[in-house]
């Protein structure tokens, strides 16, 4: 019997796209539900009844919440095909910490760079990129956070990428200028399939940030 | 090559604690290293410059910071005693648990302490549906680790914060047996635990510290 692996997601989340990638990468089929989050599935209120938050991965019929963790676990079991954390345990550390990181700040500041205006976004704005300039001093000359191949930092970052061009537009600034070493990183990634294929249109979610934008009453 | 280990941290953190508790859990010798966050030495902010925060741990001169991955990094490490499942659908389940208690009982808790009135009310009836979240996962084990302390009871330190908090300022008993009758229990075991006890705060400077810090800011019940 084969592996039974559903993702419960919504296809703008850069948090489900990490999930995505990471089963790609792993060459891994599953079975994608999208969820309407304005009217939660009762499967999705089963699995994930602390949070009621995608993305869930099923895994024979098992839940896992939180992306990191759920990529995490994907590494873990499937460990014989491209490695996302490295077995050294000082370099996990260090993946580990920056994966947190991302976590820790970007969604945050990026919610706050489209949906406020005047100087709370400003502030939101210098700060946003004072985090990718940390993370672009991270990257260094290293073709990605992984090294030679993508891994967990990469995973937990690039995703955000599809969501530059709603941040760049609803803040009036270009974060290639700011950030050109991270935009050519993320060109790097997109060239590989498993990334290409699990990162939606940036002018698809334009379009979902837009309709957020009006439906919160922001000018 | 002699292995060298040092903790920074301070005597009241809880995110400190949980990292003495795993060392000693290991039998792993450390040199402990206070600090005082508000004048930061210069040995902090170079190893962790990103947050300058504690606590730090230093093996061989490496830094790993963020107690969690600290954790991580020491039960890798340190083999003995292991603190995480080995399954990875376990250990997914550890990490879900550490993670809701640092992203939601720790901000509640921080929170309980400086509000007032109805908004004091309101968090603290959070607290305890999150207790009651927490304790519906013991599921008649020991410890959240099972038949010994693991990384979910190491996370969930800050509860015996929370509670040293409360007496501190005169507020009402949050963990009761009346009301949590398996968590109650767990936490005897928790604060009764050899290597655990040794990590706790000293409990007069601990009540003094929270009077001191939140004292004035606290309407009573």
């Amino acid at each position: 019997m084969g592996d039974e692996i559903i993702l419960l997601d919504f296809w703008p989340s850069m948090f489900g796209m990490r999930v995505r990638l990471a089963l790609a990468e792993k060459g891994l089929k599953y079975e994608y539900k999208e969820e309407d989050l304005r009217n939660k599935s009762p499967l999705l209120l089963e699995m994930n009844p602390v949070h009621k938050q995608i993305p869930v991965l099923i895994h024979n019929g098992k839940p896992i919440c939180e992306s990191l963790i759920i990529v995490q676990y994907i590494d873990e079991v499937w460990h014989d095909k491209s490695p996302l954390l490295p077995s050294d345990p000082y370099q996990r550390a260090q993946a580990r910490f920056w994966a947190d990181y991302v976590d820790k700040k970007l969604y945050g500041l990026g919610r706050k760079v489209w949906s406020t205006k005047g100087e709370e976004q400003e502030t939101a704005k210098k700060e946003f990129i004072e985090c990718l300039k940390l993370l672009e001093g991270e990257l260094g000359e290293k073709p990605y956070f992984g090294g030679e191949k993508i891994g967990f930092v990469d995973v937990a970052l690039v995703t955000f990428s599809c969501w530059f061009y709603a941040y760049e537009s609803c803040g009036n600034f270009s974060i290639e200028a700011e950030c050109p070493k991270l935009i050519a990183w993320t060109k790097r990634c997109k060239e590989k399939e498993s990334v290409s294929s699990s990162l939606e249109d940036p002018h698809k979610v334009h379009g979902f940030v837009m309709g957020m934008r009006k439906r919160f009453g922001i000018e | 090559m002699a292995e060298e280990v040092k903790l920074f941290g301070t005597w009241a953190s809880p995110f400190s604690r949980r990292i003495e508790v795993a060392l000693k859990l290991k039998g792993v010798q450390f040199e402990y290293i206070e600090e005082n966050l508000s004048n930061k030495s210069p040995a902090l902010l170079e190893y962790n410059p990103v947050h300058k925060k504690i606590p730090v741990l230093v093996h061989n001169g490496k830094p790993v910071a963020e107690s969690l991955v600290i954790l991580e990094y020491i039960d890798e490490t340190w083999k003995h005693n292991p603190i995480l499942p080995t399954d990875p659908y376990e250990k997914a389940i550890a990490r879900f648990w550490a993670k809701y208690i640092d992203d939601k009982l720790w901000p509640a808790a921080t929170k309980v302490l400086v509000s007032k009135g109805e908004e004091q009310k309101g968090v603290t009836e959070e607290i305890q549906e999150q207790l009651k979240t927490l304790e519906s996962e013991l599921k008649g084990k020991k410890f959240f680790g099972g038949e010994s302390l693991g990384f979910v009871d190491i996370a969930a330190n800050i509860i015996v914060f929370l509670l040293v908090a409360q007496e501190a300022l005169g507020l009402m008993e949050i963990l009761t047996e009346e009301q949590f009758p398996v968590l109650h229990e767990w936490y005897q075991r928790l604060v009764d635990d050899a290597v655990f006890k040794e990590c706790v705060p000293p409990r007069e400077r601990h009540l003094g510290f929270f009077k001191v810090r939140f004292g004035s800011s606290t309407a009573s019940k």
